[in-house]
C-alpha cells in the first residue's frame, strides 16, 4: 500500500527517530569529553579510548559478549535448521504442541527464563556434586570435579536456548512456502536426499536462515537479564559490567566502548545494504538486457 | 522428504525438555516449597518441604504488583500510540525509505539496552542535559513564574471565595499556595515517569516491527475496493486497515507488555530505589541479601499466571489470531 506521504508524516517520523537516537548521540559525544562528568562538556579528548584498551575487565567483558553471541548464534542456527526441518516433516498433531513449547522462551518474561535456568543449573550442580563424590569414593582412576559453578558454559547454554526459537520461527515460513514437489523431483532425477537438501532446499530457505541468524545475534547482544542470572560471578558480559558500575559511578570508558560497538554495527549494516542494493541493480540490468 | 525426517527435531526436543520445560517445572516446585518446615517429601537424598506459605506472603507485595502492572500498561499504551502511526506512515513510504527506516529501528538494539538506558540517566539527571537545556531556554524560569502566579491566584482565592465557603459550610478548605518558585531544575530522574520513558524507549521497536510487517503486506486491492464502494479515508482505516492489522497490534502489545512488567534494570537505573518493581523484587530474592529463591519463584509464578491470563483474554478479543508476527 503506497500513497503520498505528507510533510506532517515525515515530521512525525523524524521526531520518533530523534527520540530513538538522541541518547545514543549523547553517549557518543560524551565518550570524547575531557572530564569524568557525563553532563558537562569540557573539551575534546581520546583518553577514554586509550584507557578503555587498558581496562582488562571491560575488554574481557566485551570479548565474552561477542564470543557468547557468535557461538550461540552459530549453534542455534544449525540446531534451529535441523529442528525446523524436523518439525516441518512431522504430523500436525505432534508438531502443534512442540511449537507451543518452542514459543515459550520468546513469550515468557526474560526474568522468568533467567531465574528458572538459574534454578536448574544450581539443582543440577547439587546433584552432580553428590554423584561425583560417590564416584570419586568408589574408584580412584578418574577424579570428577565435585564443585561446578555457573560460568561461560551455562551462559552459552542459556543464550542457545533463547536463540533457537527465533531461528525456527524465521525458517519455518520459508519451508512452508517451498514447493514440496521440488525435493521429490530432485530425488526422481537421481539426487540422494542429502544432495536434494544442499542443492534444492537450502537455497530456497536461505533468506530465512540469514534473517534467523541476524535476529538471534541481535537478541544475544541485547540480552542482559538472562545473562545476569546464568553467568555466575566470575563471568560477565558488557551489560553486566555496566550494571555493576551503576551502583558506584559509571566511567566514560563505557561511552567509548558503546561508541565503538555502534560504529562497527553501523558500518557493517551500511556495507551489507550497499552490496544488496548493487546486486539488485545488477539483476535489474541483466533483466533489461535480456529483454 | 515427507514424514520420515521428523527425527531431525529429536535433539532439539530433548534440549527443550531439559532447558525449557524442566526449569519451568522447577520454578513451580520451588514456588510451592520452602527451605524448611511444611509437608516433607523424601526422594532419596532430595528433600522437599511443600508449603503454601510463599503465596500467603504475596499480599505484602500487592503494592509492587499494582505499580508494575500500572506502569507496564501505561508504557504499552504509549508505545501503541507512537508505534502504530509510525508503522502506518512507514508502510506508505517508498521501498528505499522503508529499508533505511527499518535499519534505523533495529540498529539501537545492537547496542545493549542497558547502555542506552544508562544514557538516559545523563539526560534526565537534576543537573543533566535536559535541565541544562531547559534553563538555557528559560523554561525553568517560566515554570517558576507560572508557579508564583498560581500561588498568588490561590492566595487570592483562599482569602476570597474559599474563606466565604469555609464560613458557610464550617470547613477548613485551603488551596495550595506553597508551589516552589525557586526551582533550579525539574526533578525527572528517579520518578515513575522516568521508568515509563525508559520502557517506551527500549520496547518501542517491538511494537513498530510487528505492526509494520502486517500493514506492509495488506492487499492494496482491498483498500481500493473499499474506496470504490464509497468509504472515506477514515472509514477505510476503521473498517479495513485497522481490523486487518490487529494481529500485529496484539503481538506488539504482548512483546512490549511482558518485558515492561518484568523489567528490573530499567527501574534500577531510572527509578532509583523508590520505584521497586516486580522484576526488582524477584531479582532481590535470587541475588540480593534476602536470598529466598522459594519466594522469588512464587512471585515469578504469580506474575507469569497473571500475564498469561491477560494475554489469553486479549487474544480472545482478537478472534484468537495466534499468528505471532515476531519481528
Amino acid at each position: 500500500m503506497r500513497t503520498k506521504t505528507s510533510p506532517l508524516n515525515r515530521l512525525f517520523m523524524a521526531l520518533v527517530f530523534f527520540f530513538l537516537y538522541a541518547p545514543i548521540f549523547v553517549l557518543i559525544v560524551f565518550s570524547f569529553n575531557d572530564s569524568k562528568s557525563r553532563t558537562v562538556w569540557q573539551g575534546f579528548t581520546l583518553d577514554w579510548y586509550s584507557e578503555l584498551l587498558q581496562d582488562s575487565s571491560i575488554m574481557s567483558a566485551l570479548s565474552t559478549t561477542l564470543l557468547v553471541s557468535l557461538l550461540a548464534t552459530l549453534i542455534a542456527t544449525v540446531a534451529g535448521l535441523f529442528a525446523a526441518i524436523g518439525f516441518y516433516n512431522m504430523k500436525r498433531r505432534l508438531r502443534a504442541p512442540l511449537m507451543t513449547v518452542n514459543n515459550i522462551p520468546m513469550t515468557n518474561a526474560d526474568i522468568v527464563t533467567g531465574v528458572s535456568l538459574c534454578l536448574l543449573f544450581v539443582a543440577f550442580f547439587g546433584l552432580w556434586g553428590s554423584v561425583a563424590e560417590w564416584f570419586n569414593g568408589v574408584q580412584s582412576v578418574i577424579t570428577l570435579p565435585e564443585n561446578l559453578h555457573m560460568g561461560f558454559g551455562t551462559l552459552l547454554i542459556a543464550h542457545i536456548t533463547f536463540d533457537i526459537p527465533y531461528v525456527i520461527l524465521s525458517i519455518m515460513p520459508k519451508l512452508r512456502q517451498m514447493d514440496r514437489n521440488l525435493v521429490d523431483a530432485a530425488q526422481d532425477l537421481g539426487c540422494t536426499w542429502m544432495q536434494a537438501f544442499w542443492k534444492v532446499v537450502l537455497p530456497e530457505i536461505k533468506p530465512g536462515i540469514v534473517s534467523g541468524m541476524l535476529i538471534a545475534f541481535t537478541m544475544s547482544v541485547d540480552d542482559f537479564v538472562i545473562s545476569y542470572f546464568t553467568a555466575g560471578s566470575a563471568t560477565s558480559t558488557l551489560a553486566m559490567v555496566v550494571y555493576g558500575m551503576t551502583k558506584r559511578r559509571i566511567s566514560p570508558k563505557i561511552n567509548a566502548v558503546s561508541t565503538l560497538l555502534f560504529v562497527t554495527v553501523l558500518l557493517l549494516l551500511i556495507i551489507v545494504n550497499v552490496r544488496e542494493a548493487r546486486q539488485e541493480k545488477a539483476i535489474k540490468k541483466t533483466a533489461e538486457v535480456r529483454r | 522428504m515427507r514424514n520420515r525426517r521428523g527425527f531431525f527435531a529429536l535433539p532439539y526436543v530433548v534440549w527443550m525438555a531439559l532447558f525449557v520445560v524442566a526449569p519451568i517445572i522447577l520454578v513451580v516446585v520451588y514456588a510451592f516449597s520452602a527451605a524448611e518446615g511444611g509437608f516433607v517429601i523424601q526422594f532419596g537424598s532430595l528433600t522437599l518441604h511443600l508449603t503454601l506459605d510463599n503465596f500467603a506472603k504475596m499480599g505484602d507485595y500487592l503494592i509492587v504488583f499494582t505499580r508494575s502492572f500500572e506502569l507496564a500498561i501505561i508504557a504499552t499504551l504509549l508505545c501503541l500510540l507512537i508505534g502504530y502511526p509510525l508503522a502506518y506512515v512507514l508502510a506508505r513510504e517508498t521501498a528505499g525509505v522503508q529499508r533505511v527506516a527499518m535499519m534505523l529501528i533495529m540498529l539501537p538494539m545492537w547496542m545493549n539496552f542497558l547502555l542506552r538506558t544508562y544514557s538516559w540517566m545523563s539526560i534526565l539527571e537534576d543537573t543533566g542535559l535536559l535541565n541544562q537545556l531547559f534553563s538555557a531556554v528559560g523554561i525553568i524560569d517560566l515554570g517558576n513564574w507560572i508557579n508564583s502566579g498560581l500561588n498568588s491566584l490561590c492566595a487570592a482565592l483562599n482569602s476570597g471565595p474559599v474563606a466565604l465557603l469555609n464560613d458557610l459550610l464550617g470547613t477548613q478548605w485551603a488551596l495550595d499556595t506553597a508551589r516552589a518558585t525557586d526551582m533550579e531544575f525539574f526533578h525527572m530522574i528517579n520518578t515513575s515517569g522516568a521508568v515509563v520513558l525508559g520502557m517506551v524507549y527500549n520496547y518501542l521497536p517491538f511494537m513498530v516491527l510487528p505492526i509494520y510487517s502486517v500493514i506492509v503486506k495488506l492487499d492494496d486491492s482491498l483498500i481500493e475496493a473499499a474506496r470504490d464502494l464509497g468509504a472515506g479515508t477514515s472509514r477505510v482505516f476503521r473498517k479495513v486497515i485497522f481490523p486487518l492489522s490487529l494481529p500485529g497490534v496484539l503481538s506488539g502489545i504482548t512483546m512490549v507488555f511482558v518485558p515492561s512488567v518484568s523489567t528490573f534494570a530499567i527501574s534500577k537505573l531510572l527509578g532509583g530505589s523508590n520505584e521497586l518493581l516486580l522484576g526488582d523484587l524477584i531479582e532481590m530474592q535470587f541475588t540480593g541479601m534476602a536470598y529466598n529463591p522459594y519466594l522469588g519463584s512464587a512471585i515469578a509464578l504469580v506474575m507469569m499466571v497473571i500475564v498469561v491470563v491477560c494475554m489469553a483474554i486479549m487474544n480472545r478479543f482478537g478472534e484468537g489470531e495466534e499468528q505471532a508476527v515476531m519481528l
